[in-house]
C-alpha cells in the first residue's frame, strides 16, 4: 500500500474515525454495564416493577 | 382455494401484521428480540469493516486525478449518507413520538442523536483532511459544508436538548419538535451542490443517469457503505436497549423515593 505524498492526511482520516468508532462502542459498552449494574443493585434492594413482582395465588 | 377464502386468508394476513408490530413496540418484547440478535449483528459487523477496509486499503486502484487521497472518500461518503439517513429516521421517530406517540419513538429518536453527530463528525473531518490536499483548504463556506455543519450543530442541539429538560415524555416532544425542524435542512445538503456553485463536487453515485465513478472504486464504496450501515443497526439498537434499561432505573428509583 503506497499512499503517496499525502499519507499524513489520509493516515489522519482512517485514525480520527476509527478514535470516533471506537469512543461510540465504548459509550453503548460502558452504559449498558452501568444501567444493568443499577437494576440488578435496586433488584437486590427488593424495588421491582409491578409486572415482575410475585403474583398472589388465586382463591 | 376460493376466492372468498383467499380473500378471508388476505385480511387475516393483513390483521396479523399490526399485531404483529404492535408486540414489537412493547419495550420488553423488544429487549427479548434485541438482545439475542446484537452479538450476531456486532460479528456481521465486524466482518464487514474488515472486508470493506481490506478493499478501501489494499484492493482499491489509485485515482488518475486524485492519488491514492481518494481512500478518505471511502470513509467520507458513506458517514455523509449516514449522517443523513439518522437524521431522516429520527424525523420519523419524532413523527411517531408526536402523532402516535409510539411506546419505542423517542427512545429511537434520542438513542441515535448521537451516533448521528458521531457520523457527521467523521464526514467533517475526513472531508476536510481530503480538501486540504485537493482543493488546497481544510475549509471553504460553500453551502454543502455549511449545511453539514448546521446538521452536526443541530444533532448537538438535540442531545443538549434532551439533557436540559429532565422530564422524558416533555424532553421528547421538544426533540420531537426541534427534530422535525431540522429536517428541513436535508435536501438543502443533498441539493445544495445543484443549487448553488459550490467548491463540492456535484453527486457522483446517487444521480440520475447512474454511478459515475468507476466499478474498480465504486465496488468498495458500497461494501464500506454497507459495513457502516450495519455499524450503525448495531450501535443504534443496543443505544435503544441502554435508554430502555435507564428508564426501568429511573422509574424504580421513583418508585423506591415514593416508597419512603
Amino acid at each position: 500500500m503506497n499512499l503517496g505524498t499525502h499519507a499524513g492526511f489520509i493516515l489522519a482520516a482512517y485514525a480520527v474515525a476509527a478514535v470516533v468508532i471506537a469512543a461510540l462502542v465504548a459509550w453503548v459498552w460502558f452504559d449498558h454495564r452501568a444501567q444493568t449494574r443499577v437494576l440488578d443493585d435496586l433488584e437486590a434492594r427488593g424495588v421491582t416493577r409491578r409486572s415482575e413482582r410475585p403474583q398472589p395465588a388465586s382463591p | 382455494m376460493t376466492v372468498g377464502s383467499g380473500l378471508r386468508h388476505a385480511i387475516a394476513g393483513t390483521k396479523k401484521l399490526p399485531m404483529a408490530l404492535s408486540d414489537l413496540a412493547n419495550p420488553s418484547r423488544f429487549l427479548a428480540v434485541v438482545e439475542p440478535a446484537l452479538p450476531w449483528l456486532a460479528g456481521v459487523t465486524a466482518l464487514a469493516l474488515a472486508l470493506g477496509l481490506n478493499q478501501a486499503l489494499f484492493v482499491a486502484p489509485d485515482d488518475y486525478q486524485q492519488g491514492a487521497t481518494v481512500k478518505i472518500m471511502f470513509l467520507h461518503v458513506p458517514s455523509a449518507w449516514l449522517s443523513m439517513f439518522c437524521w431522516a429516521l429520527m424525523s420519523v421517530a419524532a413523527l411517531g413520538t408526536l402523532v402516535w406517540r409510539h411506546p419505542l419513538a423517542d427512545v429511537a429518536g434520542k438513542a441515535a442523536a448521537p451516533i448521528g453527530a458521531a457520523f457527521t463528525f467523521i464526514c467533517l473531518v475526513s472531508g476536510s483532511l481530503w480538501g486540504r490536499p485537493m482543493w488546497g483548504t481544510y475549509w471553504v463556506w460553500d453551502a454543502r459544508l455549511t449545511s453539514v455543519l448546521v446538521l452536526f450543530l443541530m444533532y448537538l442541539g438535540v442531545i443538549a436538548l434532551w439533557r436540559t429538560v429532565e422530564d422524558p415524555s416533555r424532553a421528547a416532544r421538544a426533540a420531537a419538535i426541534l427534530t422535525l425542524v431540522g429536517a428541513i435542512n436535508l435536501p438543502i445538503i443533498k441539493f445544495s451542490v445543484d443549487w448553488w456553485n459550490t467548491l463540492h463536487q456535484p453527486a457522483s453515485v446517487l444521480r440520475l443517469g447512474g454511478p459515475a465513478i468507476h466499478p474498480t472504486i465504486l465496488a468498495p464504496l458500497i461494501v464500506m457503505a454497507i459495513a457502516f450501515a450495519l455499524l450503525f443497526v448495531t450501535l443504534h439498537l443496543a443505544a435503544m436497549r441502554n435508554e430502555i434499561l435507564r428508564r426501568r432505573v429511573r422509574t424504580l428509583r421513583l418508585m423506591q423515593a415514593q416508597a419512603t
